[in-house]
């Protein structure tokens, strides 16, 4: 088992370095000369001379060999420093947290909605495995997954905002505010969920100790959620933990259609804004939590599924 | 396949094709495919995608961009049977137009993805040792940024335009074809009849192309046509963002992003893009399953490309 989490670790201290490095090269992947830009906004849209131009880069450091910069620029985020955005006078680290709650929020209530839907779906889909319902909800799941959440978003906001008006359109603060947003988010997961747990089912009903309960005559209900169920749940829970990434796509989206505040609208802000040290420090915060997540999700998963290791098995 | 095909050939090319094509209906794996309606779902709305991206001028009188503001947001009608925009074009015009652009990204975004993630792939497999770990750990690092939001971030830096959502979503695509194609090379690499060509002096090219590559094809062909739903997403989805294609391109994602500030009077102008989005996916992860089941066993899942 420790062995197994050194190995983990150092690979994912190896991705979080590779990951620092992408992330600081983007920025010199952008058109243009940044200082020029920033300039040119502080000074209302004027040409700035050539000389405050390299005053600027002095004083931002921008003239250092890139490898020079890059340590600084790691040495600060160590530090909890992200940089300062070019157009507003907020830290980039002040503006990420301050989002962070909203987007937190929406991802939250929307892996409820998943849950809610996803879980009686999937049971219900592998014990009628083959039948009617099982079709229909292998179909419902199919749908779910090919709707972009852009359209989703709009389509319930036409019918329970506009025709039915039971909820409000968009905006942020209020519950009701959420419910909208948070089934965009939940259908597509649901969808993605629903299929795990229906194969998940299949796999754990074909079990040795399912077999028992059943011919022990157990009734069948509780065979399904209290054998089956459970046991079927460790490796989705675990793939839950996995869809982290596709939580966040989704909430740039829905943050966009919704016009909530968020990490998502930051970052598309920051992208059109080309404040580039925002769109930076964003980048860098969701691949570190990605890896992060993934390096937890993959050491539970060993600790937790008892075919792997029966030290870690549930009662 | 048949005996008949061989001996024929140099003969009427008419009747060969046609035995061929019988053949091909009546294997094995044709019938397996039949065997799931959904997979001839599928299958259907990817010709007919097709079928309207290749017929566009023929199927519609209107012109995808040209304005008519007297026919402004008109409801469906038989005229106009998907309605008209904010700007009095047609609907139904600029989807059928729209497929041709997505078709033409799906094609060009997974062309150079699988390009990349074959040299990639049969490299690494091949070569093995400390090449193989050292573009295997450049993959890791790619993935290890949520897919769509890098794309989004390289089309973002790179400045709005289709061409610029291509490359993004290429950077971001090959990694999953690099590791595919690298799977099937190891497992191949090892067969007897591989280590025979290796000892019987066969050049390393000649092995690659002749013995390893054909084996690969099926997961390959499974993997780029779910990949295909997953670019058409991709790209309706930077579009809606307004980080593809401008107006009055006819994009879908681009049309639902215009559409969206007339919800309230004209439910169509949104509505519309978005079920052709969703067709065009559905019909791509559809035909991928099939595929998958009659090609290649193991799982690539249509489940990856969910994220907008």
């Amino acid at each position: 088992m420790w062995k197994f989490v050194l190995q983990r670790s150092v690979s994912a201290v190896f991705v979080l370095f590779g990951v620092s490095v992408l992330t600081f090269l983007l920025v010199f992947f952008t058109p243009g000369d940044p200082a020029e830009t920033i300039l040119r906004q502080q000074m209302g849209g004027q040409t700035p001379s050539a000389e405050a131009i390299e005053q600027f880069r002095a004083n931002q450091g921008l003239n250092d060999p890139i490898p020079v910069q890059y340590v600084d620029w790691v040495l600060s985020i160590l530090q909890g420093d992200l940089g300062q955005s070019y157009h507003s006078d907020s830290s980039v680290t002040q503006l990420i947290v301050d989002n962070l709650w909203p987007t937190f929020e929406l991802a939250l209530a929307g892996m409820a909605v998943a849950l809610l839907i996803a879980v009686p779906t999937g049971v219900i889909s592998a014990v009628h495995k083959g039948g009617r319902l099982d079709y229909g909800s292998q179909l419902a799941a199919l749908l779910g997954l090919s709707m972009p959440n852009f359209w989703l978003g709009y389509l319930l906001m036409l019918i329970f905002a506009i025709n039915l008006s039971v909820l409000p359109t968009s905006g942020y603060g209020t519950i009701d505010q959420l419910v909208l947003p948070a089934i965009t988010l939940g259908t597509g997961m649901a969808a993605i969920i629903t299929r795990l747990l229906r194969s998940s089912m299949l796999e754990v009903l074909d079990e040795e100790y399912i077999r028992t309960a059943r011919s022990k005559g157990l009734r069948e209900r509780i065979v399904v959620y209290k054998h089956t169920l459970r046991n079927a749940l460790i490796p989705v829970i675990t793939i839950i933990g996995l869809q982290f990434g596709y939580l966040l796509n989704g909430a740039v989206i829905i943050e966009i259609v919704f016009q909530r505040p968020g990490l998502g609208r930051l970052l598309i802000d920051s992208i059109f804004a080309r404040d580039y040290p925002i769109v930076q420090g964003l980048v860098l915060v969701i691949a570190v939590l990605f890896v992060v997540t993934n390096f937890l999700v993959d050491v539970a998963y060993r600790y937790v599924d008892p075919r792997i290791s029966f030290e870690g098995a549930p009662k | 396949m048949t005996d008949a095909d061989d001996t024929t050939v140099a003969s009427t090319s008419k009747s060969t094709k046609r035995t061929r094509l019988r053949s091909l209906y009546h294997s094995r794996k044709a019938r397996q495919f039949r065997a799931n309606s959904l997979n001839i779902v599928g299958l259907v709305i990817v010709l007919a995608i097709i079928a309207s991206a290749l017929f566009a001028p023929f199927l519609t009188p209107y012109d995808p961009t040209e304005q008519n503001l007297e026919n402004r947001l008109e409801s469906p009608s038989l005229e106009h049977p998907m309605g008209t925009d904010q700007l009095g074009r047609d609907i139904l015009t600029r989807l059928v137009y729209g497929a041709q652009i997505s078709l033409r990204i799906g094609v060009i975004v997974v062309a150079i993805s699988l390009g990349i993630g074959t040299v990639v792939g049969v490299t690494a497999g091949y070569a093995g040792g400390y090449v193989d770990e050292a573009l295997m750990r450049f993959v890791d690092i790619l993935l290890a940024f949520p897919g769509l939001l890098l794309a989004l971030v390289i089309a973002g830096i790179l400045g709005p335009s289709l061409t610029n959502i291509m490359i993004a979503l290429a950077v971001v695509g090959w990694t999953r074809y690099a590791r595919v194609i690298r799977g099937s090379v190891l497992s191949v690499k090892e067969q007897e009849y591989i280590k025979a060509s290796q000892l019987m002096g066969v050049s390393r090219v000649r092995i690659i192309l002749r013995h390893i590559l054909p084996n690969v094809i099926g997961p390959v062909v499974v993997l780029a046509t779910i990949d295909m739903a997953g670019v058409i997403l991709g790209t309706a989805g930077l579009s809606f963002l307004g980080l593809g294609a401008q107006p009055p391109t006819p994009e879908w994602g681009t049309m639902i992003s215009e559409g969206r500030n007339y919800l309230q009077d004209a439910w169509w102008v949104v509505n519309f893009p978005g079920m052709a989005i969703m067709l065009a996916v559905l019909g791509f992860n559809l035909l991928g399953d099939g595929l998958r089941d009659v090609l290649d066993p193991r799982d690539t899942d249509a489940v990856q490309n969910k994220g907008l």
